[in-house]
C-alpha cells in the first residue's frame, strides 16, 4: 500500500521547465514515477525529451488531469507565483499537491490552505517548503533522493528533509513503505497527525518514526494523538535542543518563543504518549530497530 | 524581522491608524527642536526590541525641552536586558482615560489568523491571558475574506468595548488589518490601544514583525533591518546568501538542510557534555547543494570567528552526492588558501549517503593537514568537541 502515493499515482510537475523542475523531473522519471506531464501556460502543447521519455507540457492543471487522469501535481514555481499555483491545483481538484517552493510568504500559505479548506478539502496539500514524499520502489513525488533506501515496513514523517534522509540510509535494510516531508514553515498543508493516522490505516507499515523539530506545537499534539489513536509502535527525534530563544534556525517555523516550542517539551510530550526519543539521529535508528519486529 | 516602536508607528501611519506625533533621534540634542514642536513636553521612549523598557528606566517624561534633551541624554546608551540603546523616540504626551489592547497575528496551531482584543491594555498581555483569560477575545479571521467591517464589530463585541469607542476602534481594526496584510506581517499589536480624554482612540505603543519570506514584494522592508544590531559574521554571512545564526561556543557547524544542522548542534552539545562543555559556535546550512563555492563561503565565516576552535562539517549526500561535496571541500579548502586564508583550525568531515566511500577517499587522497574524518555523527561530534577543548 503505502500512504498518499502509489505505483498507480499519476504525476504532472508544475514548474517542469523550470531548471529546479527539469532536473527533479528526471529523477522522478528515472525512480519509477508516472511522471504524465508539465503544466506551463507558455509552452502548452509542446513536448519536453527527459532522459528518451517525451513529457506532454499543459496549458493548465485542468486540462493536464482531463487528458491524462493526473492525480498528484508536484510544484517547484517560484515563490512569487507558488500561491496562484497551489489555487489552479485545488480548482481543478487534484487528490494531492506537493508544494516543494521554499521561501514562500506565510500570508500566501494561509491563504491557499484557507482557500484549500473553503472549497472542502478535496485536495491534499504537503509542504510548502518540503521535500515531498517517496514510496520507495512505486513512487517519488518531489526531491528525496530515491537510491539511498528501498521499500520495507517503516513509516517516516518529518518536517526536516536532510534528517529524513539521514532516518532513511540509517534504516536502508528494514526499508519504508512512505516518507514524507511535511516542512518546517508556520503553516503547513498536511501534519504529522495526518501522516500518522494514514500510517496506522495502512497494512503495510509495521512501525513508524517521527521526526520534529522547535517552533509551534504539532508534536504536542501529535503526541495526544499518538496516545489516543496509534498503536503501532512510534519512534522520535525532535531536533533544536540547543537552539537559543528568538532565533529562527534556518525554517522559517524553527523558532523558539518564550516558553512555547522548546524541543524539550516536545520530546516530553511524546514520551508521555509512549513514543521512544532518540537523543541523536542514530540512537532514534537504533531504537527503531530494537522495536521493528519484522 | 522584529521592528522598533518607531517603525512600527511609521507604518501604522503609512496605512492610516492613529498615532500621536513622534520623532527618532540618536543624538539628545536633537530632541530640543522636537520638544519645541509638541509644545514644550515630551514622553522620551527608549527604542530596544525587549520588553520591560519602562521599568527599566527607559521611558521618561520630560516636562520642557531642556529637559528633553537631559532625559534623552539619560537613556541614550542605556543597557536594558542586554540591549544597548541607541536611538530614542520623542513622542508627544497623552492625556490617557483608558487603556486597551488589539492585534493580529498567525494562529499556526490553527493554520489561520487570529484577532485578540481586551479592554484590559497597558500590561504584558500575557499576564492577562494568564491571569483573566476571559477578558482576553480571540477570534479566528479568515486569511481571505480578512477583517470585514461585520469581523471587525464582532471582535469588538466579544472583547466587551464601551459603546462610546465601539466604531472608532471598529475602524482601528480595520486599518491594523491593512498593515497586516498589505505589509505581510506575522504579528501587529497595539498595546496600549488608548482612549484619550477627548475620547479619541489612538495607538500609543506598537509592536510589529514582518515576513522575511515576502521580501521579494516588499521592496522598502529591507531598510528597516537593524544593520548596527546585527552581528557582524552574520552581516558578512548575510551578505553571502548564506543562513548562518552566531551562537556562544566553540565548535564552529556546517551542515547541509535546517533539521540537520540544528541535530549537529545537540549532538555536539552532548559531545561537549564529556569535553570541557564545550558547545556549538553557530548555525550554518548550506542547503542540499553543498557546491564548492558555498562551502568555501561557509569555511571562510566560519574561520573568520574567533571563538572557534575546532570545525565539524556534517553533510549527507542525497541529491548532490558525497564524493561531489569532498570534491566540494577540497576546493574550497584551496580557494581559501589562494585568498590567502590558508585553513588553521582543525577539521572534523563526517560524510554519509550516496557515494559515501568514494567521498571519504577523495578526502584522504587529499590529506590535508588539518582534515580528519569520521564515518558516525555522534563520533564525529565528540571528535570536534574534543578538539575544541584541547
Amino acid at each position: 500500500m503505502a500512504i498518499f502515493l502509489t505505483k498507480d499515482s499519476k504525476v504532472i510537475v508544475q514548474g517542469m521547465t523550470g531548471s529546479e523542475g527539469m532536473k527533479h523531473t528526471r529523477r522522478m522519471l528515472a525512480s519509477g514515477t508516472q511522471i504524465v506531464g508539465g503544466v506551463n501556460p507558455r509552452k502548452a502543447g509542446t513536448t519536453v525529451d527527459v532522459d528518451g521519455t517525451e513529457v506532454p507540457v499543459f496549458g493548465t492543471v485542468a486540462e493536464a488531469i482531463e487528458k491524462t487522469g493526473a492525480d498528484v501535481t508536484v510544484i517547484f514555481v517560484p515563490p512569487k507565483f507558488t500561491k496562484d499555483a497551489v489555487v489552479e491545483a485545488i480548482d481543478a481538484e487534484i487528490g494531492l499537491a506537493v508544494v516543494i517552493t521554499e521561501g514562500v510568504p506565510v500570508h500566501d500559505t494561509a491563504a491557499f490552505w484557507a482557500y484549500a479548506g473553503s472549497k472542502g478539502n478535496k485536495t491534499r496539500i504537503i509542504g510548502p517548503n518540503c521535500p515531498g514524499l517517496i514510496s520507495p520502489g512505486q513512487s517519488n513525488a518531489g526531491i528525496i533522493p530515491a537510491d539511498i533506501t528501498k521499500a520495507g515496513k517503516i513509516g517516516l514523517v518529518s518536517k526536516s528533509g536532510t534528517l529524513t534522509y539521514q532516518l532513511m540510509y540509517e534504516l536502508r535494510d528494514i526499508g519504508f513503505s512512505s516518507a514524507v516531508g511535511i516542512g518546517g514553515d508556520p503553516v503547513i498543508g498536511t501534519t504529522h497527525i495526518d501522516a500518522l493516522k494514514a500510517f496506522q490505516e495502512d497494512p503495510e507499515t509495521e512501525l513508524i518514526v517521527m521526526i520534529g523539530e522547535i517552533g509551534g506545537d504539532a508534536e504536542e499534539r501529535a503526541a495526544a494523538y499518538i496516545a489516543e489513536h496509534v498503536t503501532k509502535p512510534v519512534v522520535g527525534y525532535v531536533a533544536g535542543f540547543t537552539a537559543p530563544e528568538g532565533k529562527t534556525m534556518g525554517h522559517a517555523g524553527a523558532i523558539v518563543s518564550g516558553s512555547s516550542g522548546t524541543a524539550q517539551a516536545k520530546k516530553e510530550a511524546l514520551e508521555a504518549a509512549g513514543v521512544k526519543v532518540g537523543k541523536t539521529p542514530s540512537e532514534t535508528a537504533r531504537l527503531a530497530r530494537e522495536l521493528f519486529k519484522g | 524581522m522584529d521592528l522598533f516602536e518607531y517603525q512600527a508607528r511609521d507604518l501604522f501611519a503609512k496605512h492610516g491608524v492613529p498615532v500621536l506625533d513622534g520623532d527618532v533621534i540618536e543624538t539628545p540634542e536633537a530632541a530640543r527642536a522636537i520638544a519645541e514642536r509638541f509644545g514644550g513636553r515630551a514622553v522620551v521612549k527608549a527604542q530596544v526590541k525587549v520588553g520591560g523598557r519602562g521599568k527599566a528606566g527607559g521611558v521618561k517624561l520630560a516636562a520642557d525641552p531642556a529637559d528633553a534633551v537631559a532625559k534623552a541624554e539619560q537613556i541614550l546608551g542605556m543597557d536594558i536586558k542586554g540591549h544597548t540603546v541607541h536611538k530614542v523616540m520623542l513622542a508627544q504626551t497623552a492625556d490617557i482615560k483608558d487603556e486597551y489592547y488589539v492585534s493580529f497575528l498567525l494562529d499556526r496551531t490553527n493554520r489561520t489568523f487570529l484577532a485578540m482584543a481586551s479592554v484590559e491594555g497597558g500590561v504584558e498581555i500575557e499576564v492577562v491571558a494568564e491571569e483573566n483569560p476571559d477578558a482576553l477575545a480571540k477570534i479566528p479571521v479568515d486569511a481571505n475574506e480578512g477583517c470585514t467591517p461585520e469581523k471587525a464589530a464582532e471582535i469588538v463585541a466579544a472583547a466587551k468595548f464601551p459603546a462610546e469607542v465601539a466604531d472608532q476602534v471598529a475602524d482601528v481594526l480595520q486599518k491594523l488589518w491593512t498593515v497586516f496584510i498589505k505589509e505581510d506581517a506575522l504579528l501587529v499589536e497595539v498595546n496600549p490601544l488608548i482612549k484619550s480624554g477627548e475620547g479619541k482612540i489612538i495607538a500609543l505603543d506598537g509592536k510589529v514583525s514582518l515576513d522575511e519570506n515576502a521580501e521579494f514584494r516588499q521592496p522598502e522592508h529591507e531598510a528597516l533591518e537593524d544593520k548596527a544590531a546585527a552581528n557582524p559574521l552574520e552581516a558578512a554571512a548575510k551578505a553571502k546568501g548564506l543562513n548562518y545564526v552566531k551562537l556562544d561556543g566553540s565548535v564552529g557547524i556546517i551542515g547541509n538542510g535546517a533539521g540537520l544542522v540544528m541535530s549537529t548542534l545537540d549532538v555536539v552539545a552532548y559531545a561537549g557534555e564529556k569535553h570541557g562543555n564545550v558547545k556549538p559556535a553557530n548555525f550554518l546550512d548550506i542547503g542540499g547543494g553543498a557546491s564548492a563555492e558555498v562551502m568555501a563561503n561557509g569555511l571562510e565565516i566560519i574561520l573568520g570567528d574567533a571563538d572557534v576552535k575546532s570545525v565539524f562539517v556534517n553533510v549527507f549526500g542525497g541529491i548532490t552526492a558525497c564524493d561531489a561535496v569532498a570534491n566540494g571541500i577540497v576546493q574550497a579548502l584551496a580557494l581559501l588558501e589562494e585568498k590567502g586564508e590558508a585553513v588553521t583550525k582543525p577539521l572534523v568531515v563526517r560524510l554519509d549517503g550516496n557515494n559515501a566511500e568514494l567521498g571519504r577517499q577523495i578526502l584522504t587522497d587529499a590529506n590535508h593537514p588539518l582534515v580528519e574524518q569520521v564515518d558516525t555523527m555522534d563520533g564525529a561530534a565528540d571528535r570536534a568537541a574534543e578538539l575544541a577543548n584541547k
